[in-house]
């Protein structure tokens, strides 16, 4: 058995439109480790729900095109698998949680009964089994009341809630890995401090490898100890949780760090936003896709890729200025004075 | 600096909505002040009602109980129809979510000259034209967007024309409801930054009403902590995140992760129980007595009051 559980390699998913050819998600790597807590952290358009997606292989079969690349779930390429194949992995090895509560459970169903189904979609029990581990597993998320709750509807519970009902359903049957995608964004911040801690106590629990899709970098500060960052369907750097807040390499990791204020802010300095909006990816040209909006833009950025460069073991980077002919530029400070920087120049 | 002059007064504002045979109070007695040239934000959670108290003050919805005053000018009635026109003039907003607030069968041009077209008849249509092209470039877009449609920007993009929009009839104070919501997190700093300059050249007064509180903090010079319908605290903002007093408040700053590994694995975090009880039948007393670690007895029965701690912090708890 190895450490790493799920793996997708070099991975390019496009969509077929009426305005043509859209390459969503481009030569994207990473792997997951037994028990850990990835992030994906990216804007919209960025390309981290198409990943997710591709992994479960939810996406529509006759537009998307999975032009290259493997997804390797437990030494078996997840890409090679048929639709029956794939039901038995989907909910019962890897499941998922989606963002929005209000939209992914039935609402004509009592809510007891979509968790009794994900049971007995993928173990042999008989019903009065599944209807008491069903029940267990209202519990174990945190729903109080959870014998009288099983006969409500979803419209009875506030958003939080349906969320509890949402892990519940997706942790039905013990999977391996979870993919949770934005499962807090629909929620409000005390509700989402909620849902995080059931999270990670779950995952203590239960051993589960999570990957957390999200835009908001505290989020990502609470569940992950490793960290992708996308943008324009391209992972542009990784590393782990110390790596990418305290010793960022990419200038769009600076940007996006730099663009929150932090909670002792001075109020007259503006703020430095990342300037321009993100590209538009059918129609993307030569070149890394962040040169449009880097303040730090060669004219080798425009024309070629950058390749991945290892920073340390755990951390690498696609940008031009890893490069040794490119000028040394200094970190800017993205912490407001937060916490002091570890000025470690490459 | 800060005048303190009060541009708007709202006392003991009261907004009920029917629900069914029902009431629902989505506003229940509140007051405040806004000054000249401030940034008041206003935070709370979903269903709190800090955009109804924004709406109410506009005047898009009737108040139910209490007035607000505009210059000392009472808006809720006995306004006469010229009066009526000065101070939707005076007063605009800014809407959450541009993909809707926005007319997609017009074109920018026709979007920001509506109000103008109102307002300004005195302009002929070229001079309109003209005002539009300037605050398409004061808001960082160009003349060339003019002829667009909306469907042609993005979302922050889209953001700045409706604050340009918001600006076209020259107003004083501006509502701006979860401006930047909907926006991603990069571009969020750039509309926050615009409304900050503005603010600055035309002497602006703002009620910032939004849901994430570190960039209220960054915005405002006071802040407003609303709970189903109440208000819960008020200070400046740096009093506020120094020295929060409600047990409401300190487990809203606790909730909000700090993205930094470091402070926050060494914070401590209130985290609170359940959720927030329905508006309709809300708790009796004090409202967040239900899921505040502090509550004794007396806060079922008797409604904590709202008063002044120091000078400028108000507060409404038992325990402070």
């Amino acid at each position: 058995m190895t450490d790493t559980i799920l793996s997708v390699d070099n991975l390019d998913v496009s969509f077929q439109t009426y305005n043509g050819v859209i390459k969503a998600v481009r030569g994207v790597d990473f792997d997951l480790k037994r028990g850990e807590t990835l992030a994906i952290v990216g804007e919209s358009g960025s390309g981290k729900s198409v990943t997710a997606k591709s992994i479960m292989q939810l996406l529509p079969k006759k537009t998307t095109m999975i032009d290259e690349g493997s997804i390797t779930y437990e030494n078996e390429n997840l890409l090679n698998y048929s639709r029956k194949e794939m039901e038995k992995i989907r909910g019962k090895e890897i499941s998922m949680v989606f963002q929005d509560p209000m939209t992914s459970l039935n609402p004509t169903m009592k809510v007891g009964k979509q968790v009794v189904e994900g049971i007995r979609k993928h173990q042999s029990l008989t019903k009065k089994e599944a209807y008491n581990r069903a029940q267990e597993l209202l519990e174990l998320v945190g729903i109080p009341n959870a014998k009288e709750r099983m006969d409500a509807y979803p419209h009875e519970f506030s958003g939080g809630m349906r969320q509890r009902v949402v892990i519940a359903i997706a942790l039905a049957c013990n999977p391996k890995v979870l993919i949770a995608d934005e499962p807090t964004t629909a929620l409000d911040v005390t509700i989402q401090a909620q849902i995080l801690d059931l999270m990670k106590d779950l995952q203590k629990k239960t051993g589960t490898s999570i990957i957390i899709i999200t835009h908001d970098l505290g989020v990502v500060v609470n569940m992950a100890s490793r960290i992708a960052v996308m943008y324009a369907g391209e992972i542009v750097e990784t590393g782990t949780l110390e790596e990418i807040f305290y010793n960022p390499q990419h200038p769009y990791t600076w940007g996006l760090l730099q663009s929150m204020p932090k909670m002792h802010q001075d109020r007259s300095v503006p703020l430095i936003p990342i300037k321009g909006s993100p590209p538009d990816v059918s129609n993307l040209h030569d070149g890394c896709p962040f040169a449009a909006r880097c303040p730090y833009v060669m004219k080798v950025c425009h024309d070629h890729v950058p390749d991945k460069e290892q920073v340390s073991e755990t951390h690498s980077v696609s940008c031009w200025l890893q490069d040794e002919r490119a000028p040394r530029i200094k970190q800017p400070d993205f912490t407001g004075g937060d916490h002091v920087v570890q000025t470690k120049t490459r | 600096m800060l005048s303190k002059q009060k541009l708007v007064e709202v006392k003991q504002l009261e907004k009920a909505f029917k629900v069914g045979k029902k009431q629902l109070k989505a506003v229940d007695d509140i007051s405040f002040d806004i000054y000249k040239g401030e940034t008041l934000g206003l935070v709370g959670e979903s269903g709190c009602g800090k955009s109804t108290v924004g709406r109410t003050i506009l005047n898009l919805y009737q108040a139910t109980n209490g007035e607000v005053l505009y210059s000392g000018k009472n808006l809720q009635n006995g306004l006469s129809k010229q009066d009526r026109k000065y101070y939707q003039e005076k007063m605009q907003m800014i809407f959450q979510d541009p993909y809707s607030s926005l007319d997609p069968r017009m074109n920018v041009l026709e979007i920001i000259r509506e109000g103008l077209k109102i307002h300004r008849q005195d302009l002929s249509t070229e001079e309109q034209k003209e005002v539009v092209y300037d605050l398409l470039q004061l808001v960082g877009l160009s003349k060339n967007h003019a002829t667009r449609y909306p469907h042609e920007f993005s979302g922050g993009q889209r953001q700045r024309i409706g604050i340009a929009r918001s600006l076209a009839v020259n107003p004083e104070f501006i509502i701006a409801d979860e401006p930047i919501a909907a926006l991603d997190v990069s571009i969020q700093a750039q509309v926050v930054n615009l409304l900050k300059e503005l603010q600055q050249d035309r002497d602006l007064t703002y009620l910032f009403i939004a849901h994430d509180l570190s960039m209220v903090k960054y915005i405002s010079d006071r802040v407003a902590v609303m709970y189903l319908g109440k208000m819960v605290e008020l200070a400046s903002s740096e009093e506020l995140y120094d020295n929060p007093l409600h047990p409401y408040t300190k487990a809203l700053m606790s909730a909000v992760p700090i993205p930094d590994p470091k402070i926050e694995s060494e914070r401590e975090r209130i985290i609170l129980e359940g959720d927030l009880p329905s508006p309709i039948d809300p708790p009796s007393g004090c409202r967040f007595r239900t899921r505040c670690p502090l509550a004794k007895d007396i806060c079922a029965e008797v409604v904590p009051e709202w008063r002044e701690v120091q000078e400028g912090h108000h507060v409404a708890c038992h325990f402070v």
